[in-house]
């Protein structure tokens, strides 16, 4: 009797103990690359090659999560950050990856920059069911969660970027004779494809040119010329920034005044503005979804006076007029923000699910107005551009905050 | 020695390499194939990737060895013929459903027509002259792949993705360690292929050719038609290993193809040796595990760091790995004396 006694008290006692560690799993669930202090989260970059430029948005998050863990971490956790260099080839891009997933073992693969990078992993990723979280490119194609569940973008992309500007073309000038200048590339023939899905119908008639350069050409004035026989009165340039500061000079040299509509990527004042000359550059027209750092317009902004903050403490040395470094804090904190919202449910599906449920959340860096929303079948986080008018040494910023939302494919 | 003198001798710029010294003894060989053959077992997928590409690079790289170490002929436009390749299988598999195996011979076809007819226009050139021609291709061709018109078939800048063959016949491995030993296979056999046509009628010619031009047409060497097939047989070679290495990385794009992958490649031939055959893959390795090494020292100065890495490589043993390998080969024979 005793004995039964016994084996029941045991039997009792097991069943809580059960209950009990069930319990604290509920609270508490990790994938690979994550434990009770530590989050692990891989990167490429190009800190090497053709677009090594770019590098400097990878060693922008590398200070931003060691700021994160100075001030003791995401819900006590550390982020542990690891950056490789992919060189912009999707070859090393698929090696270094595969060594951040098979041999760093990291929880999910962040802000990996580059259209053919990106395309090069995500096979992969997507197979393994690895995030593949706020990639670093303006292609169309990451808001596709549908085929692509484990990929999600972070800023606009290019088509509904060139939408905004079509819009605005077809509301403001409707009789534009318009010339399109875009670089030979994926990053070009979006915009080109966003500018004339934007005119729709009118676009075969507003369009009188469509002018590609190569991006290893060492100077675009040729093409400038040749544009300007055809004589259009606005000029839409999709460039990346050397040869947009370019485009902006040669026009001014040739004397010829058409209405210029600027890429978002080439609309650093530091970068491109002031080497096109200020007074070449007046009434140039863009759209901005960010703070740019050299505007003063932003020396008393709350949100801007922290990235001053930071760059100062964690980046010393560092140009502040580089947009990128501006690009890196807004994509980092996003990245933060997810995995705070994770909480203590730090597997890769409730990442996922969580970095597709942010709520009108406003980073620092970004625009009054500007708000990243995500949603089941919306993996594109920033969606939302304000356009913008050079005058005098800064863009000054007109009309509403515009919603380019392209559909998923 | 006179600066004239010089110039006329310039064609000397390929060390001479008798042919029994472009390859590596029987035991050794042995060795090295069972290491190949076990290694994957015991490590992790990723590693085994990384061995597949160099394999791949490998092949590239004994390519590239033949044309200029066997033939004397410089080319950096090999990443042009690698593309090719990797296009042709990417092509077919995707577009029209061709087993992946099967792509590799057309690949080999493919690119040996377009070396051998680049090699006719090449025949006027020589030397450095050579180098910048082929330099030309290696430039020209990311653009070429992002033409309008055949855009259909390469997907344009946005490249094509491939996809990954499964083990066949229901083998229980994964399919990096398939696409390992399929790579290893294929590498054998033109490992295999390669030294035995160095050791031949041709591979004498090339040879011939190399040391001394006009000795060797004396002698009834075809000059123009063995110096053009010379260039085939090394597009051939580069071009099934582009299709392997599209089907490793599951994808291809022209960024993927472009000078950078030449110029590595050349650098391999000279780190592993120009001229031996089994340098090629330790030139390989070089290119591969080098640049990854000099990011652990230094992320912001990788570039300076793999510079000073090769400098030191050069300036210790500048005739790359074969020197190694000699040496060692030295001292075992020094230690058995004793």
């Amino acid at each position: 009797m005793f004995f039964g006694r016994t084996l029941r008290t045991a039997a009792l006692a097991t069943a809580v103990a059960t209950l009990a560690s069930t319990a604290a799993l509920a609270q508490k669930k990790y994938d690979t690359g994550a434990s009770d202090t530590e989050i692990k989260i891989g990167n490429i970059m190009p800190y090497s090659g053709p677009a090594s430029a770019y590098g400097i948005i990878g060693k922008t998050e590398e200070a931003y999560f060691k700021m994160i863990n100075d001030k003791g971490g995401i819900n006590g956790r550390k982020i542990s950050f690891v950056t490789y260099d992919d060189g912009y080839s999707p070859p090393k891009a698929v090696e270094q990856v595969r060594k951040l997933v098979e041999s760093d073992e990291v929880l999910a693969v962040f802000n990996p920059l580059g259209t053919p990078s990106n395309t090069a992993i995500q096979k992969y990723l997507n197979a393994k069911k690895i995030p593949q979280l706020f990639v670093a490119t303006g292609a169309t194609k990451w808001n596709d969660p549908k085929n692509f569940p484990w990929t999600i973008g972070w800023q606009p992309s290019y088509q509904s970027e060139a939408q905004i500007y079509a819009k605005w073309l077809m509301k403001e000038k409707p009789d534009a004779k318009v010339a399109i200048l875009y670089q030979n590339d994926d990053f070009g023939k979006d915009y080109l494809k966003g500018t004339k899905d934007g005119l729709g119908a009118k676009g075969s008639s507003m369009i009188i040119m469509e002018e590609s350069y190569e991006v290893s050409e060492p100077s675009i004035d040729g093409h400038i010329v040749k544009i300007k026989a055809a004589n259009p009165d606005v000029l839409l340039i999709y460039a990346t920034p050397k040869f947009a500061a370019q485009t902006i000079k040669k026009t001014a040299e040739l004397s010829w005044k058409p209405l210029q509509i600027l890429t978002n990527v080439s609309i650093s004042v530091g970068s491109v503005m002031k080497p096109a000359g200020f007074e070449n550059a007046q009434g140039v027209l863009s759209a901005a979804y960010a703070k740019d750092s050299t505007d003063p317009q932003w020396a008393n902004d709350p949100g801007m006076k922290k990235w001053n903050e930071f760059v100062d403490k964690y980046m010393p040395g560092a140009d502040k007029s580089d947009t990128s470094m501006v690009y890196g804090y807004g994509a980092a904190s996003t990245l933060a923000k997810v995995l705070e919202m994770s909480g203590d449910d730090l597997t890769r599906a409730n990442i996922m699910k969580q970095a597709a449920s942010l709520k009108d959340f406003v980073p620092d860096t970004m625009l009054p107005g500007v708000k990243l929303n995500t949603g089941a079948t919306d993996f594109a986080p920033i969606a939302q551009l304000q356009m913008q008018r050079f005058k005098g040494e800064r863009w000054e910023l007109f009309g509403e905050i515009i919603s380019g939302d392209v559909p998923s494919e | 020695m006179s600066a004239v003198e010089e110039v006329a001798e310039g064609h000397q710029a390929v060390e001479a390499v008798p042919k029994r010294a472009m390859t590596l003894g029987t035991g050794t060989s042995l060795v090295v194939l069972a290491a190949l053959l076990i290694a994957p077992v015991f490590v992790k997928n990723f590693i085994i990737f990384q061995m597949t590409m160099l394999l791949i690079y490998g092949l590239a790289v004994l390519a590239l060895n033949i044309l200029t170490g066997g033939s004397g002929q410089f080319s950096l436009g090999q990443s042009a013929f690698y593309a090719v390749g990797a296009y042709t299988t990417a092509v077919l598999m995707e577009h029209f459903n061709v087993n992946y195996a099967l792509t590799l011979p057309v690949a080999g076809v493919v690119c040996f027509g377009f070396g051998f007819l680049f090699g006719q226009p090449a025949l006027r050139l020589s030397g450095v002259y050579l180098a910048l021609a082929t330099f030309a291709l290696a430039t020209a061709m990311p653009q070429l792949l992002k033409l309008n018109f055949l855009e259909h078939w390469t997907g344009g800048v946005q490249g094509l993705v491939v996809t990954k063959p499964d083990a066949p016949f229901g083998l229980s491995m994964s399919q990096d360690m398939w696409l390992y030993y399929f790579t290893l296979v294929v590498t054998l056999a033109i490992y295999i292929f390669s030294v035995n046509l160095l050791r031949s009628r041709s591979g004498r010619a090339f040879m011939a050719i190399r040391d001394n031009e006009i000795a060797a047409s004396s002698m009834g060497v075809n000059v123009a038609l063995y110096k053009t097939l010379a260039f085939g047989v090394s597009a051939a070679i580069t071009g099934i290993a582009g299709s392997l290495g599209a089907i490793a990385v599951q994808f291809v794009a022209p960024d993927s193809y472009t000078i950078t992958l030449a110029i590595s490649l050349f650098l391999g031939m000279v780190v592993g040796g120009v001229g031996w055959l089994p340098g090629s893959f330790v030139g390989a390795a070089f290119i591969i595990f080098v640049p990854n090494m000099a990011e652990s020292i230094s992320k912001g100065l990788s570039g300076a760091v793999f510079g000073v890495l090769l400098f030191l490589v050069i300036y210790l043993v500048p005739h790359g790995a074969r020197q190694i390998a000699i040496f060692g080969q030295q001292l075992a024979g020094k230690l058995r004396k004793n």
